[in-house]
């Protein structure tokens, strides 16, 4: 059953991002486009998100476990911090050069756009940089400070 | 400012947001998962024995995702996406994509969907700054340069 809904959740968000228009980086410039022509379009896709997953989260919240009986990871960060703001404003950035962001950008690898298998590799990397980078650099500097 | 009338699809655009509100809303009450997708992917950058299987289920959707599209969706009505970019700057951008969103612990289905939905103040922040620093590259890059 658990594969079940990851598999749906899944193909329900691939199609999401399809239908939305999300998975097309022309449509996502021409929403980060504010001053040129405006295409509105992505407003919408985030307020229909947002206007289900408001009911989804609060019922979420009252629970303990899901509705299989399993575990609830609901996040327990809430620090705004330079890592979560310096990360943001890359992630922007790299997001209105191409107009890609990681859902789309594999939802169209999986349809087949060698540019998307581009993105996906490159984003893949970034991330493997930042698991470098997390494991030299921060965590050597926690373990000192934990020590000290 | 001026709307481009062309482009707007306003129905399609949120039905496909209600559709990814369900995904989102099946995963974290059937899967207690929230549905980021930076944080799926990049959870396989340093796998976990145990940690793997659903990750991998959940991607197997969605690259099933188009090819159920095309039989649902009627003819023509996926327009072929615009991808201006070259691969240059499609490869930046990816770089930047991928360690912004890990170092940030979110994009924009983690922070922008899920976490405006439950009401996060540090998913608020995350997503307004990526929004800002989206909105002003693409300000620089069609209007300065």
């Amino acid at each position: 059953m658990q594969k079940i809904t990851e598999f749906l959740a899944g193909l329900l968000f691939g199609m999401g991002l399809l239908l939305s228009g999300m998975s097309d980086p022309g449509k996502v410039l021409g929403f980060l486009d504010l001053f040129g022509t405006w295409d509105p379009s992505l407003a919408l896709v985030m307020g229909g998100a947002i206007l289900v997953g408001i009911f989804a989260f609060t019922v979420a919240k009252k629970r303990t476990t899901n509705f299989l009986g399993g575990a609830l990871h609901l996040p327990k960060a809430n620090q705004i911090d330079r890592r979560l703001v310096i990360g943001a404003l890359l992630f922007g950035a790299g997001w209105g050069l191409a107009g890609f962001c990681p859902g789309p950008g594999l939802v169209s690898m999986f349809s087949g756009q060698p540019k998307a298998f581009a993105f996906v590799l490159a984003m893949v990397i970034g991330m493997l940089l930042y698991e470098a980078a997390d494991r030299f650099i921060h965590q050597p500097r926690a373990r000192q400070a934990a020590t000290r | 400012m001026t709307i481009d009338w062309a482009h707007f699809t306003p129905w399609a655009s949120l039905l496909g947001g209600v559709v990814l509100g369900l995904a989102s809303a099946i995963f974290i009450l059937f899967n207690g998962r929230i549905l980021g997708i930076s944080g799926i992917l990049g959870g396989l950058m340093s796998p976990r024995l145990g940690d793997i299987g659903w990750r991998i289920s959940f991607f197997l959707g969605m690259a099933a995702a188009p090819t159920v599209f095309a039989w649902w969706a009627p003819a023509g009505f996926l327009s072929a996406p615009r991808i201006d970019a070259g691969y240059g700057l499609i490869v930046i951008a990816g770089l930047m994509v991928g360690l912004g969103t890990r170092y940030g612990s979110g994009c924009t289905s983690g922070h922008g969907v899920c976490g405006l939905s439950r009401l996060s103040p540090r998913s608020l922040v995350a997503t307004l700054t990526f929004m800002g620093a989206g909105f002003a590259t693409v300000f620089a890059v069609r209007h300065l340069f």
